[in-house]
C-alpha cells in the first residue's frame, strides 16, 4: 500500500512537473506570440514615446521630485521637505506679486479671449469671404509674440510721438504723454490688450471649423420644431453640437492664458518695474535660469502645473460629451 | 429695410440693414486684428526721415529697402551677422517640422490602427499632457539637455519640441477618420504595415500633415522660450532673441526693428496662407470627447 501510494505520488509530482514545463512553454510561447502580433506597433509608437518621455513625461515626475529638495545644478541635491513650497506661499512676496498678476491676466484675458474668438468665429461663418476672414482674424496670432510686441510698443511709445499718447494729446485729453511701459499703473493693461489681441488664434480656428461641421440638417429640423432667432439656433444647437471644440478652446486658453511670459518681458523687461508685469513663468524664469535655485522653480513649476490642471479637469467636467 | 439689387446671372441680391451692420462691424474687428500688421509693413519700408517725422504717419510714402540694409549690418558690429540668426532659424524649425510630422503620425497610427496594449494608457497621458502648459517641463528638460551635453546645440532646440501632446493629439483624431477595412484590405492582399503606412495612410494624411506643418513651424519659428534656456552663445540664438536685442536699442533702431519683424512675419502667413484649406479640414476633427 505504501508503495503505490509513493508510486501515485511520484506520478503526481512528475505530472505536476510536466505540466509546470508545458505551462513555461506556454508563457514563453504566448511572449513570443504577444511579440509578434505587437512589435510593429511598439516600433511604430517608438520615436514619439521615447522623445515624449524623456521631455515630458519624465520631466513632470523629475520637477515634482525637485520640488522638494534644494538644487543648485553644481552641488548634489539635499532633502529640503515641503520648504520650498512654505517659503514659496507663505514668505515670497514677490511670488504673490506674480500670482495676483498672472491670476488678474487670466481672468481677464482668458475668457474675453475666448468669447471674441467664438463670436468672430460664429459671425464670419455666416458672412461671404469666409477665407479672407479668418485670414485677417488668424494673422496676429501666427506672428512673433516679440514681433509683434515690437509693433505695438511704437503704438504705445512713452514719449509725445508715440501713435496713441500723439492722438490724446491731440483730443486735450491728457497733458502729459502716459508712461505705457514703465508706470506700473499701465503695464499690465498693455501687456493684456497685446495678448488679447494675438489670442484669437487656435481658438478661433477651432471654433470656426466646428460650426462649419455643425450639420444644416440640425437647424431644418429645429425651424420646423418652432426654432427661428439666431440667437435659439446659436444655444439650442450650435453650441451643445460643438462641445468637444468648445472643451479644447477652453483648455487651449487656460494653459496659453496661464504661460504668459513673452507679452510681458517685450513690454516691460525683467524685473519690471515695480514687479507689476511680473508673472508665474516669469518667476519660475528667474530662479530656473538666473539663479539656478532649481528646487525652488520646480515647486513653482508644480504650482503652475497644479492650477492649470486643475481648472482643465473642472472645464472638462462641464463639456463633458463622453456619456453623449 | 431691405435693399435689392440686381446680381450677375439675373440673380437678387438682398441687402437687409441687419447684415451691412454686421459687414461694417466685422471689418472694424479685422481694422484691429489686421492694422497693426499694414503698419508693420509700411514701417519696414519706410526711409529715415519718414520714420522719425512728427507727428507720425501711419503709410509709407516713398518706399525703401534701407531698413533691411540696416538691419543685416546693425548686428555686424557684435561679430554675428543678422544672416546667421535667420540661418538658425530656418535650420532648427524646418528639422521640429519634419521630425514632428513622422514621428505624430507613425505613432497616431501605432495608437489608432496597430492598438497594441498600453496605447490607451499614453493616449491618457497625452489628454493629460495637453492641459499644463510647456513652462512647467522646462527645468528637468534643461537638466536632461544640460545632461547630454548638447547646451548650446541645434539639437538642444530641436530634440525637445518634436514629441508634442498638441501635435499627435490632431494626427490621432484624424487618423480616425480612415477606414479600418481598407488597412484591411491592403493586409490581405499582402502589404506590409510599412507600406500600407507609406502608400496608403500618409496621403491619406495630407490635411493633418499640413496642419501640423503650419502649427509647428509658427509655434516654433516664434520660439522664445526654448532659445533662451539652451542656448547662452550669440552665434546659435535664433531671430526671436536676435530682435529682441535689436529692439531694446530704443527708437534708434526702429527702422531696423521693423524691417526685422517682418521678416520674421512674412514666412508664417505665406505658410498658412498656401495651408488655409486643409487646415480648415482638420480642425473639424480637433474636439476633445472629455
Amino acid at each position: 500500500m505504501n508503495k503505490t501510494a509513493a508510486k501515485k505520488n511520484q506520478q503526481t509530482a512528475a505530472s505536476i512537473e510536466l505540466h509546470n514545463a508545458k505551462e513555461r512553454l506556454t508563457r514563453k510561447e504566448r511572449l513570443v506570440i504577444f511579440w509578434r502580433k505587437n512589435w510593429l506597433g511598439y516600433a511604430f509608437l517608438a520615436p514619439f514615446l521615447i522623445l515624449f518621455t524623456i521631455f515630458v513625461v519624465a520631466p513632470v515626475v523629475v520637477a515634482i521630485g525637485t520640488s522638494f529638495t534644494n538644487y543648485n545644478m553644481m552641488q548634489p541635491a539635499t532633502w529640503a521637505g515641503f520648504s520650498n513650497y512654505r517659503n514659496l506661499l507663505l514668505n515670497d512676496d514677490v511670488f504673490m506679486i506674480a500670482l495676483s498678476n498672472t491670476m488678474m491676466f487670466a481672468v481677464i484675458v482668458g475668457p474675453v479671449g475666448y468669447l471674441l474668438s467664438f463670436f468672430a468665429a460664429w459671425v464670419i461663418n455666416q458672412l461671404k469671404f469666409k477665407r479672407a476672414f479668418a485670414l485677417a482674424f488668424y494673422a496676429p496670432s501666427i506672428c512673433s509674440s516679440v514681433a509683434m510686441t515690437s509693433v505695438w510698443m511704437v503704438i504705445f511709445s512713452s514719449d509725445r510721438s508715440g501713435y496713441l499718447n500723439n492722438i490724446l494729446l491731440n483730443l486735450g485729453l491728457i497733458d502729459e504723454p502716459i508712461l505705457w511701459n514703465t508706470d506700473p499703473t499701465y503695464i499690465m493693461g498693455v501687456v493684456m490688450f497685446i495678448s488679447l489681441w494675438m489670442s484669437m488664434g487656435t481658438g478661433f480656428l477651432v471654433f470656426l471649423a466646428g460650426l462649419q461641421n455643425v450639420s444644416r440638417d440640425y437647424y431644418e429640423a429645429a425651424a420646423v420644431d418652432g426654432v427661428h432667432s439666431k440667437l435659439q439656433e446659436l444655444f439650442y444647437i450650435t453650441l451643445p453640437m460643438m462641445k468637444p471644440q468648445l472643451l479644447f478652446g477652453a483648455i487651449n486658453a487656460i494653459t496659453t492664458s496661464f504661460g504668459v511670459f513673452d507679452i510681458a518681458v517685450s513690454v516691460a523687461g525683467m524685473p519690471s518695474p515695480n514687479y507689476s508685469a511680473h508673472t508665474i513663468v516669469a518667476h519660475l524664469y528667474d530662479y530656473a535660469f538666473i539663479r539656478f535655485q532649481m528646487g525652488y522653480a520646480s515647486a513653482i513649476a508644480v504650482v503652475l502645473f497644479l492650477i492649470t490642471y486643475t481648472l482643465g479637469r473642472i472645464v472638462m467636467r462641464l463639456l463633458s460629451t463622453k456619456d453623449e | 429695410m431691405v435693399l435689392k439689387i440686381r446680381w450677375f446671372r439675373g440673380q437678387w441680391l438682398h441687402i437687409t440693414f441687419a447684415r451691412v451692420v454686421l459687414y461694417v462691424v466685422m471689418i472694424i474687428m479685422v481694422c484691429f486684428t489686421a492694422l497693426p500688421l499694414v503698419y508693420l509693413v509700411n514701417t519696414a519700408f519706410k526711409p529715415l526721415d519718414e520714420l522719425y517725422l512728427y507727428p507720425p504717419t501711419f503709410f509709407v510714402k516713398n518706399p525703401t529697402v534701407q531698413n533691411f540694409g540696416d538691419l543685416l549690418t546693425s548686428l555686424s558690429s557684435s561679430s554675428v551677422p543678422f544672416t546667421r540668426y535667420i540661418f538658425n532659424s530656418v535650420v532648427v524649425t524646418t528639422c521640429i517640422v519634419i521630425c514632428t510630422v513622422i514621428v505624430s503620425a507613425m505613432g497616431s497610427y501605432a495608437l489608432v490602427k496597430l492598438k497594441p496594449p498600453g496605447g490607451e494608457f499614453i493616449f491618457n497621458l497625452v489628454l493629460m499632457a495637453l492641459m499644463f502648459s510647456a513652462h512647467v517641463t522646462k527645468i528637468p528638460s534643461y537638466m536632461v539637455v544640460n545632461g547630454l551635453g548638447l547646451i548650446n546645440t541645434y539639437a538642444a532646440l530641436i530634440l525637445p519640441n518634436i514629441a508634442v501632446a498638441y501635435n499627435i493629439f490632431l494626427m490621432k483624431q484624424f487618423m480616425e477618420q480612415y477606414p479600418n477595412e481598407l488597412i484591411e484590405a491592403a493586409r490581405i492582399d499582402g502589404a506590409g504595415e510599412f507600406r500600407i503606412f507609406i502608400q496608403m495612410i500618409m496621403p491619406a494624411l495630407k490635411p493633418a500633415t499640413a496642419t501640423l506643418v503650419v502649427f509647428s513651424f509658427v509655434n516654433n519659428w516664434n520660439d522664445y522660450f526654448s532659445p533662451l534656456i539652451y542656448v547662452t552663445s550669440q552665434t546659435m540664438k535664433t531671430l526671436p532673441l536676435a530682435l529682441q536685442t535689436i529692439s531694446s536699442g530704443g527708437t534708434s533702431r526702429a527702422g531696423a526693428t521693423a524691417a526685422g519683424a517682418f521678416i520674421m512675419t512674412v514666412p508664417t502667413v505665406i505658410i498658412f496662407t498656401i495651408m488655409q484649406g486643409q487646415v480648415m479640414e482638420t480642425m473639424t476633427y480637433s474636439g476633445i470627447k472629455g
